[in-house]
């Protein structure tokens, strides 16, 4: 009783709290930095209150137990799991409940080994590195092949159940994989279901989320549309979308990287002197001369060359 | 005869939080900890047996720990356990810091060997007990 009896606090003020622990500034950023994702932000924040709110109760002297922060980020590509798992990091971090905050980023590779009895200090291996930090396991139903049951991975989920149950403390384990996968994954390991304590998933981005994506990856590298160019992206973001291996965020980036060689490769073909307006607008052109506006796929490397319009 | 080596050798054994603290600090001067044994503590016995690579990647204590607790399993209360932290920035590229973290139920100490030579002369050498109890090639 000791600890009740302890001069303690009337009141915690959490919006303080909040405010000291400097995650307002990570959250401002993730609404800046991250376009829709709306459930996700949500959840996060809930994350983050659950958090607050169990050091306000220890410091009120009541019991709380260190949470499971384990989670799996079910989602499509190019949906933004791995980007907002490093913010993870960094917002266990300023929570205090990892001592680090580094991501350590791995795959089947870095944890199933090649032969009998490699599995297991490799995967040690890089349970210790993640150690303090998030060990955020990329399309992790690798992991388990039901069609070799010699397989080594169910040796590497072993391990990691272990860990996960027994060092909580020490490190948070994040699960990221496409979601119909995942859930045939937690079936057969009914083991990792039950550890993980937050399944987020991350939907797919509308077509106006696109549009603002590709701004803000062109804002970061100072260009911008020009209003031509604006329409053309639109309709690109629109087209792109219906077609098979659409990847989110990433097909963006890769069409814009596309429009960018484009705009390099006509300005260089002028032959004329190129001011800095010119340098930093790409044209209509530059969008319009995609695959994807006469039936084909955009991809990259092009499989046939093409002459900017 | 309690052995006094390397650092904190004059203190009461240290907890596992002390030596979780002592290795964070060595992990935030960017040196490589490593786990080490050895059933022979003479003091001119300076490599020890090494438990797993040198962790020249962990960031946090807690990795170490898993591998000192990973030792304890096998070689607790018969060997010396000790923690050395490696520097291997550059004219250092040395130990920096190293302690032992668990010793043997008994430590027998060690053994004052006289040698009588020429001219009435005497050399001494000191014989660890606890690695001559035990045959040749039974000892690691």
């Amino acid at each position: 009783m000791d600890a009740l009896t302890e001069t303690k606090p009337d009141a915690v003020d959490l919006q303080a709290e909040f405010a000291d622990s400097g995650l307002a500034e990570v959250f401002d950023e993730l609404d800046r930095d991250l376009v829709g994702l709306v459930p996700v932000k949500q959840r996060l924040r809930e994350i983050a209150a659950l958090l607050l709110v169990d050091r306000a109760r220890a410091q009120f002297g009541l019991s709380s137990s260190s949470p499971t922060l384990h989670m799996s980020f079910t989602g499509n590509p190019g949906t933004g799991k791995t980007t907002v798992a490093l913010r993870m990091a960094e917002i266990l971090h300023r929570l205090g409940y990892v001592r680090k905050g580094h991501l350590v980023t791995v795959t089947r590779d870095d944890l199933v080994g090649q032969y009998i009895g490699h599995t297991a200090p490799k995967t040690k291996e890089i349970l210790k590195k993640a150690m303090g930090g998030v060990l955020f396991i990329d399309e992790a139903y690798y992991l388990y092949r039901p069609e070799n049951e010699r397989d080594y991975g169910q040796e590497a989920i072993e391990i990691l159940l272990q860990v996960m149950e027994n060092q909580r403390d020490d490190l948070v384990v994040i699960l990221a994989g496409y979601a119909d996968r995942m859930e045939r994954f937690f079936t057969a390991n009914p083991g990792f279901r039950s550890r993980v304590a937050h399944h987020i998933d991350f939907p797919d981005y509308s077509e106006t989320e696109l549009h603002a994506i590709g701004e803000r990856i062109l804002g970061g590298m100072s260009y911008k549309l020009s209003p031509a160019a604006d329409e053309a992206f639109n309709r690109y973001v629109g087209i792109r979308m219906t077609q098979p291996h659409f990847a989110n965020g990433r097909s963006i980036r890769n069409a814009l990287d596309r429009a960018r060689l484009r705009q390099a490769n006509r300005l260089f073909a002028s032959h004329k002197p190129v001011t800095a307006e010119d340098l930093v607008t790409i044209e209509a052109v530059d969008i319009l001369a995609s695959r994807v506006f006469s039936g084909g796929i955009d991809s990259y490397p092009p499989l046939r060359t093409e002459k900017p319009a | 005869m309690r052995i006094t080596q390397g650092a904190f050798s004059f203190l009461p054994d240290l907890t596992d939080e002390q030596i979780a603290k002592q290795i964070q600090y060595a992990i935030d001067k960017g040196w490589a900890v490593n786990v080490e044994f050895t059933d022979d503590p003479h003091p001119r016995n300076t490599y020890w047996e090494m438990w797993g690579m040198p962790m020249f990647d962990v960031k946090d204590a807690a990795g170490v720990m898993f591998e000192l607790n990973e030792c304890r399993k096998t070689y607790a209360g018969r060997y010396y356990i000790r923690v050395s932290a490696f520097d291997p920035s550059h004219t250092w590229e040395s130990l920096r810091l190293s302690f032992i973290t668990d010793r043997p139920a008994e430590e027998p100490g060690f053994a004052l060997d006289r040698q009588e030579v020429a001219g009435r002369n005497q050399r001494y050498t000191t014989r660890s007990y606890a690695a001559s109890t035990k045959p040749e090639g039974a000892r690691y």
